[in-house]
């Protein structure tokens, strides 16, 4: 066993979380270069422009990248050797609220759904756990805005569905949420299992770079064609119109029950941001 | 690429009806930051018919939630956030004198009917460029409501703030050209 005391993981997700919110994933960043240079409408050109002047504008003075500095949702995979010496739980939220207090960032988690009084400290996070093998922990942290997050949806779809259904509802979702979800749009889909499965995978696929397939070939397919319809409906930056709507779509599969067929899709902004630490 | 109008806050009833759909502005002057919780309790007052603790006939509304600010500067990333979700309260705050707000994507039927009737405007920001548009901010200060943290009321003095007009006072809606 190796161990691992609570305090390094702390020190570590207090690192992502910072890295996270000021400095644009390096994919994601591409990814809407790539778009200017193919963008041929002038406002969408203009906003894209802006969306990488503003990249820029956060790296240089650590400056958060959205006002938005989200829910945090966390990744967090153990490798079965490892022992954490403390309370993995306290030292993730203690991470959080660290950074969020030294590095400006926006408070923006209530106490209660209801009652809804701001908790101050941005915490507690969403905390997936996993465990894998070897003795390292990697921990991804993904701060969620929710202008973005309020545009998602499941639909437990009939297992006889079609994967044009699918396409057609993942597409209205997209259309429905418009300007709001800030396009453009980094989608995860999460397919099959059960309704929190599909959900789980749909804010995993997230994390998987842009510019990757999914591995099965069928999936990957599916993939291409749900983007460039996306990119065919003139949404555009923004809402404002042009040829890019969606940057990247990102699908995890999972085995599912003869009677159903759950599809989960989160959206995530142009400013899809997370950061891995390996420990 | 069009020429911007520049624009001094607050905003003359003549400017406004000028204004189109579509048109680039820049807004130099004063506006107030409110969102969904500040709006709720503004329309509690109006109902209530207690004062405002801001006055907003003539004023401008931003639909903003600022990160904290660093020392020796006035404000951090503060870009729009989803206007839609503050279209219940709008026509109230509209129907008192509000002349315009800025937030980012479309607006109910209802909101666009009360922006033609009071000869009102929406202007659209750049979304998801908070750390560009905090360079537009000179001053920031609480107005109201401080116990709300990001939610709070802020006064902001902004200079040269980009802004598109995406709904004008004939009801002409950018999201529909």
């Amino acid at each position: 066993m190796r161990r691992i005391k609570a305090k390094e993981i702390e020190n570590k997700v207090c690192e992502a979380a910072l890295k996270a919110n000021f400095e644009l994933r390096k994919d994601v960043l591409r990814s809407l270069g790539i778009a200017r240079n193919k963008e041929t409408v002038p406002i969408a050109g203009k906003m894209l422009d802006i969306l990488i002047e503003n990249a820029k504008i956060a790296k240089k003075e650590k400056l958060a990248i959205c006002q938005d500095t989200g829910m945090v949702v966390v990744f967090c995979r153990i490798g079965s050797k490892a022992q954490i010496i403390g309370d993995i739980n306290e030292a993730i939220n203690n991470g959080i609220k660290t950074a969020y207090k030294r590095g400006f960032l926006r408070k923006s988690v209530v106490r209660d759904p209801l009652k809804r009084t701001n908790a101050n400290t941005n915490t507690p996070c969403v905390i997936h756990y996993d465990i894998i093998s070897g003795n390292k922990i990697k921990i991804a942290v993904m701060p969620k805005g929710f202008g973005s997050e309020n545009s998602g949806a499941v639909k437990l779809f009939n297992p006889t569905a079609t994967e044009a259904q699918i396409k057609e509802f993942i597409i209205s979702k997209v259309k429905e949420a418009g300007s709001s979800a800030c396009p453009p749009v980094v989608l995860g889909i999460g397919i099959g299992g059960t309704l929190d499965k599909a959900a789980s995978l749909a804010k995993e696929a997230l994390l998987r770079q842009i510019g990757s397939r999914n591995p099965k070939k069928h999936i990957a397919l599916l993939e291409k064609e749900i983007l460039y319809a996306l990119n065919k409906t003139g949404i555009g930056p923004m809402g404002l119109g042009g040829k890019t709507t969606c940057l990247a779509v990102n699908i995890l599969e999972y085995p599912t029950h003869i009677a159903g067929l759950p599809v989960c899709v989160n959206i995530s902004c142009h400013a899809l941001r997370s950061a891995e630490v390996i420990i | 690429m069009q020429k911007l109008k520049e624009i001094e806050l607050p905003i003359t009833k003549e400017e406004i009806v000028r204004l189109r759909a579509g048109d680039e502005v820049l807004l130099s002057g004063i506006v107030f930051t409110a969102r969904d919780q500040a709006h709720k309790r503004l329309c509690e007052c109006i109902e209530a018919n207690k004062p405002l603790p801001i006055n907003i006939n003539n004023s401008v509304i931003y639909y903003c939630g600022p990160t904290p600010h660093k020392k020796g500067k006035p404000i951090g990333s503060c870009g729009p956030t989803t206007a839609k979700r503050m279209d219940e309260f709008t026509p109230v705050l509209l129907s008192r004198g509000l002349s315009a707000m800025i937030g980012k994507g479309s607006r109910s039927k209802e909101v666009i009917s009360a922006i033609k009737k009071y000869k009102s405007v929406y202007f659209i920001a750049p979304a998801g460029a908070g750390a560009y548009l905090a360079k537009k901010v000179k001053e920031a200060k609480i107005a109201a409501y401080p116990k709300l943290g990001p939610e709070a009321i802020y006064r902001l003095k902004v200079k040269d703030f980009p802004a598109i007009v995406g709904i004008d006072s004939k009801g002409r809606n950018i999201y529909e050209n």
